[in-house]
């Protein structure tokens, strides 16, 4: 699934646009940073409250490259330049975690664990 | 190739700048995707429990040929009971330690599954000392 569809099937806003290419297959929801380090995370999405730099961190550790923040979380401009150095796309939705996991799960998305 | 680190407590937007740099490093050289994963989540871990729970510290990574060894070494308030600290769901983080999506008190069990050798040592009162290999 590409970045676009994914953003259009949960109503938000690319905040941070690279070229991604990404096809995703999988998606994670978790607003612990150590429980996303617990699995690997190639081609997933990560679904998350939690809008912090280390959210950012964690994504460039694990390799992910795109991350959904929930609820209109703010997503900090420190937040952004980092990601778009480490090519990390963001979606911003009003959307909550419980509902973008159950609208990425009905279009198809698997989960990680 | 040796590297060394400065590593500031309760500094959080800082935290993981460190590891982030040592995995674009080593992605530089001929080693699998799988390790160097492997190699910055465990680096990434103990990092942010330096944030978390120490004063101060410094990371000292040694890359070899066939492996690399990374010592942390922090002046902190150390750690009372080392078996009970490796316990996943032990953790005595603070609310803010919390709130930046930490403190589950699995960074430890999660370093231990990603290396090789890891060796834990602490003076409590004084600081912990936490050595991590991977073999490449
Ligand atoms: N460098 C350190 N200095 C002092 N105490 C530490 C240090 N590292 C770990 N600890 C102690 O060991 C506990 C367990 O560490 P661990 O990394 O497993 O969990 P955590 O840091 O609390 O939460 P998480 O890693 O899941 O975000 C910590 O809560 C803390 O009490
Ligand atoms: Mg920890």
């Amino acid at each position: 699934m590409k970045l676009q569809t994914i953003c259009d099937i949960v109503n938000g806003n690319i905040l941070n646009e690279f070229q991604d290419s990404s096809d995703y297959t999988k998606a994670f929801a978790s607003d612990l940073m150590s429980d996303v380090l617990r699995f690997s995370m190639e081609n997933t999405v990560l679904i998350t409250g939690l809008s912090t730099i280390q959210t950012i961190r964690t994504a460039e550790i694990t390799n992910l490259s795109c991350l959904i923040i929930a609820r209109d979380k703010k997503v900090s401009c420190d937040m952004i330049n980092l990601a778009a150095h480490s090519r990390i796309s963001i979606i911003s939705t009003q959307a909550s975690v419980f509902e973008i996991s159950g609208l990425l799960y009905e279009k198809g998305l698997k989960p990680v664990y | 190739m040796k590297m060394q680190y400065f590593i500031q407590g309760g500094d959080f937007s800082a935290g993981g700048r460190a590891s982030t740099e040592v995995k674009s490093i080593i992605k530089q050289f001929n080693i699998s995707p799988e390790k160097i994963r492997r190699i910055a989540i465990a680096l990434y871990e103990a990092e942010m429990n330096v944030v978390a729970h120490a004063f101060k510290g410094k990371m000292d990574v040694d890359l070899r040929p066939d492996h690399i060894r990374v010592v942390f070494i922090d002046e902190g308030p150390g750690i009372e009971d080392i078996d009970k600290a490796m316990e996943e769901g032990f953790s005595t983080a603070s609310d803010e330690v919390r709130q930046m999506g930490f403190g589950a008190g699995m960074g430890l069990p999660n370093i231990k599954r990603n290396c090789d050798e890891m060796l834990l040592s602490s003076v409590p009162g004084k600081g912990t000392r936490l050595e991590i290999k991977v073999l490449f």
